[in-house]
């Protein structure tokens, strides 16, 4: 008998072995190899079956299990390890994030916690860029760098971060990728499902983004920033489908996010009221680093005059009312400069875990498409900005 | 950045933190790197290897060490220059007393049981030192501020009760996967391995209608040199199959029910079958006894699969098999426990046995073992998250700035925008017998119940009182604790086996009684009322505490996170 079969987003890594005797000894069934899923047109595949005695609902479920197999099971050290979890995300998720690929650039402490969070999650791979040496600063408020200079001097904050993330969870490859961001060749973001920035320039955002879209494949892409007790998180997932759980539905969304560019250049007076002053005032920082080519976070508070003029300018073309990024949240912002609030780090970096595991399992309503949280009031917050309001 | 007030009380702050697992990892890695100087840990856990997915501060090479001082060590890796001390034990010990409290600027929880919590909230109270309490499940989470006097206590309002549920349901009317779970695991697996002395309400509704053949007492007993195998399906028949005729026999249940269906083994299993695999032994080499498997004896890998009943019908007369050859000695003494592989391999086939002939779907070994387990489901980033959030709560105290200081909650979707929703705290209730030492009443019937019931049943399991003394007016009714004379132990032991209307100061309707604990130096009035009748069903302990009433309700519309309880699901009420 011969069944066409749909296959889920994973088609081409499912398990064509025949199917186990042990959970359906009545049903053997066998793949056809003359006709690879990645190659048809159509998101079908032919199924044989060998032999079937019993019930049609045994072959069914036979069928759907043999759907859900992408890839191997997960091994006996796997399962132990991820118990707690895959009670949370299921073994479909477990599974995927396992054969998953993540670049991350600018090891501080969000992104620090991000990796942490991941690693012990289980996913394939992780890729750290980040050239910069050691400093005085870089250590305060990473845990992965250890306090004794015979041990870092020399080598990057990738590669110490690369040595202590490893022992986290062995099942995880971790490696580090010299170079600057900006130099990486298109193809080269193929290998990543994720990517993660922080610590960069507007300009460098933009087209770490754009490069990201151009691929064939679905790449997210995340950026960073924890200022003061400030941090923000920025997500473009492109065009999304998930399951969305709905009691005890499942119905399939669409979600589709505008890249970072396109995001904020969405006219203030189209976003809503409400919208978190913190928006606003990251964005008046970003364009001030950027016209005077500063590096992130390479402010003082002497720069709050040129500051304000530069928000009083923005507001002005945007038509926004000056209170609405007020002069202290900037002086707060300006005041902390590259240093870090930890426990903001862990909250940030802990929001964009969730959201990156989400995005690579397939479970669970992603954000879209910035969030944000601010220790002083400690509301962590959504905001949706977009052109099209 | 911090400023320069906010550093130097982080500086100078002496903290508690109260367990070092998922939340406590979390939690001590970012108070030191805040710029905590000074911080005691104390948890009675070792490492487990479903530890490591999120409690990042332990390895593989430190499973079955004590979770405080692998993570002292770990920490102090990146943070050489701090103080911080660990202690591998019970905060319940008495050596962290009201005294020891006192030194601490804030106490910071990272639990995992009600008890625990009750006994640091007490404590706290006592000791006048600010709390920060929290929990998570999955990706929901909550921090909580708890001040004395100015915002309530973790017991202001009532904690939900493990769940339970009527013995009539779990003996003789499942309807979900869970009420197996319990069957399997509290009364056969009870019954055929565990303590043959304890209650067991295995056969309620079976011996009044099939004693006529079998006494029902020796069906669980095998019999002089029985083979394994026919043991094994005389228990399968007589549960599985007979249990349920007689309980059929019962029209009255089944009025509005759908009826089960009787199994028999030989017809599941013809016996051809199992010759085959009669040699498929594959446990002879297996030295850890927690380690002989009935999945590995029949080639069954993944414990995500949900097995057939002839699979699980092979699963269940295996480990009964495994039982009698490997494990002959526990057998009498056994007690069910999670990493126990053949229990879960026995408890899980036996509830899908059961579910099959009562219509409900069967699970995987996986599923059953977290119900039966009370497995919490556990993930690094909620856990990173709400430490974050406890140390800027933390740090608002230490500034005394409380009125500052938020609730938190973390969801999984978002209400009015927000995943990290911040709430003021609530004040104390007034009724809260713990922080207002408000009088409670206890409806009870004092003819019935003894003392020992009393004491059992309200002052230490509601009560949470460790070393309680009880007493009428100036006269001493019993009382726990170092140094008593023999003869006053001897009149307690005494006492306690007497109902309340025939104790030496006869406890009637009317009666106040006074308990006291004075490690958590609390003290609470009972006023007792005397009622003849109770449900046996819905007031299983035959007495009803009432008297602390809800606060205020929570202003989440959202179901916000509870702190799951060791024991949450799979308690039952059995009187
Ligand atoms: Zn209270």
């Amino acid at each position: 008998m011969l069944i066409y079969l749909m296959m889920d987003i994973d088609g081409e890594n499912m398990d064509r072995r025949p199917s186990r005797t042990t959970n359906f000894p009545e049903v053997t069934i066998d793949f056809r190899a003359d006709l690879p899923a990645s190659k048809s047109p159509f998101p079908f595949s032919l199924v044989r079956i060998k032999r079937f005695e019993g019930p049609v609902h045994r072959l069914i479920a036979c069928l759907r299990l043999q759907l859900k197999m992408d890839g191997e099971e997960l091994t006996e050290q796997e399962t132990a390890l991820y118990d707690r979890q895959i009670r949370v995300w299921g073994v479909d998720a477990q599974r995927r994030l396992s054969k998953s690929h993540i670049l991350v650039s600018g090891m501080k402490g969000s992104v620090v916690e991000f990796c942490k969070n991941i690693v012990l999650a289980g996913i394939g791979s992780l890729t750290l860029t980040d050239n910069r040496m050691v400093t005085e600063e870089a250590l305060l408020s990473n845990f992965l760098i250890p306090p004794d200079e015979n041990m870092y001097s020399g080598r990057s904050l990738a590669e110490l971060c690369c040595d202590s993330l490893k022992n986290f969870n062995p099942m995880v490859h971790v490696s580090v990728e010299k170079g600057d961001l900006l130099s990486f060749d298109e193809d080269f973001y193929d290998k990543f499902d994720a990517v993660v920035v922080s610590c960069c320039s507007f300009t460098a955002k933009r087209t770490i983004n754009e490069k990201c879209r151009r691929r064939p494949k679905r790449i997210a892409f995340y950026t960073v920033d924890c200022r003061d007790a400030c941090g923000e998180i920025f997500v473009d997932l492109q065009k999304y489908n998930y399951m969305q759980k709905k009691l005890d539905d499942t119905i399939e969304c669409q979600l589709q996010y505008p890249s970072f560019e396109e995001a904020v250049a969405a006219p203030w007076t189209s976003l809503p009221k409400k919208v978190t002053k913190l928006y606003y005032a990251m964005r008046v920082i970003e364009g001030f680093e950027e016209s005077e080519g500063r590096n992130s976070g390479e402010v003082s508070i002497s720069d709050l005059p040129c500051v304000l003029k530069m928000r009083n300018e923005l507001c002005k073309k945007q038509s926004l009312n000056e209170s609405h990024i007020p002069d202290s949240l900037l002086e707060r912002l300006l005041l902390a400069g590259t240093s870090e609030h930890p426990p903001v780090c862990a909250i940030i970096g802990g929001i964009l875990g969730q959201e990156a595991i989400k995005a690579i399992s397939g479970k669970g309503d992603p954000l879209k498409n910035f969030f944000f949280f601010d220790a002083e009031d400690g509301k962590g917050i959504i905001e949706d900005i977009n052109s099209s309001h | 950045m911090a400023s320069e007030q906010q550093a130097q009380a982080i500086k100078n702050a002496k903290v508690l933190m109260v367990g070092a697992g998922g939340i406590g990892c979390e939690l001590l890695k970012t108070l030191a790197l805040s710029g905590f100087q000074d911080i005691h840990i104390i948890d009675m856990d070792t490492i487990e290897v479903s530890n490591l997915n999120r409690q990042f501060l332990f390895r593989q090479s430190h499973v079955g060490q004590s979770k405080a001082k692998v993570a002292r060590e770990a920490v102090l890796g990146f943070r050489p220059h701090i103080n911080i001390a660990a202690s591998h034990a019970n905060v319940k010990d008495p050596e962290f007393n009201v005294e020891f409290f006192k030194q601490f600027n804030v106490v910071l929880n990272g639990l995992d049981n009600l008890d625990a919590r009750r006994y640091v909230n007490r404590l706290s109270l006592a000791a006048e030192v600010p709390l920060v309490e929290s929990g998570t499940t999955g990706f929901l989470g909550q921090v909580t501020v708890h001040v004395k006097s100015k915002t309530e206590c973790y017991e202001c309002q009532t904690k939900p009760n493990p769940k339970t549920y009527p013995v009539c349901t779990i003996t003789s009317t499942p309807s979900k996967f869970v009420h197996c779970i319990v069957w399997a695991k509290d009364l056969l697996f009870a019954k055929l391995f565990g303590d043959k002395n304890l209650e067991n309400d295995l056969y309620v509704h079976s011996n009044d209608t099939s004693s006529s053949s079998e006494n029902a007492e020796d069906v669980f007993e095998r019999r002089e040199g029985e083979d394994p195998e026919k043991y094994g399906r005389r228990i399968y028949d007589h549960v599985f199959g007979h249990n349920i005729e007689a309980a059929l026999a019962m029209e009255e249940t089944w009025k509005n029910r759908n009826r089960p269906k009787p199994i028999y083994s030989r017809d599941v299993l013809p016996d051809k079958l199992v010759q085959q695999n009669e040699n498929l032994d594959k446990n002879f080499t297996v030295d850890n006894p927690l380690s002989v498997s009935a999945m590995t004896s029949l080639g069954l890998r993944n414990p995500q699969d949900v097995w057939s009943l002839v699979e699980n019908t092979r699963i269940l007369l295996e480990s009964l098999k495994l039982f009698l050859r490997k494990r002959e000695k526990e057998i009498g003494s056994l007690v069910f426990e999670k990493d126990d592989q053949l229990a879960v391999e026995f408890v899980t086939a036996a509830a899908n046995i059961r579910a099959a002939s009562f219509g409900i779907s069967m699970h995987s070994l996986f599923e059953a073992k977290g119900i039966s387990g009370n497995i919490v489901h556990a993930v690094a980033t909620t856990n990173a998250i709400i430490a974050g959030l406890i140390v800027i709560e933390a740090t608002k105290i230490l500034q005394n700035d409380v009125k500052n200081c938020r609730v938190t909650y973390c969801l999984e979707h978002p209400s009015k925008k927000m995943l990290l929703m911040p709430v003021e705290p609530f004040e104390p209730n007034k009724s809260c017998f713990v922080c207002s030492e408000a009088p409670l009443s206890l409806e009870v019937n004092t003819y019935h119940t003894t003392l020992r019931n009393f004491v059992e049943k309200i002052v230490k399991a509601k009560l949470g009182m460790n070393l309680p003394l009880i007493m009428l007016g100036s006269s001493l009714l019993y009382e726990v604790g170092d140094g008593l004379e023999e003869d006053t132990v001897a009149n307690y032991e005494a006492n306690l086996e007497k109902v309340l209307a025939e104790l030496p100061s006869p406890v009637v309707s009317g009666t106040k009684l006074t308990i006291e604990d004075f490690q958590q130096e609390l003290s609470c009035d009972i006023s007792i009322k005397h009622r003849e009748e109770f449900d046996e069903e819905k007031e299983p302990d035959g007495m009803l505490l009432s008297g602390w009433t809800k606060s205020s309700t929570s202003v989440v519309s959202q179901s916000v996170p509870l702190e799951r309880e060791d024991n949450e699901h799979v308690q039952w009420s059995n009187q």
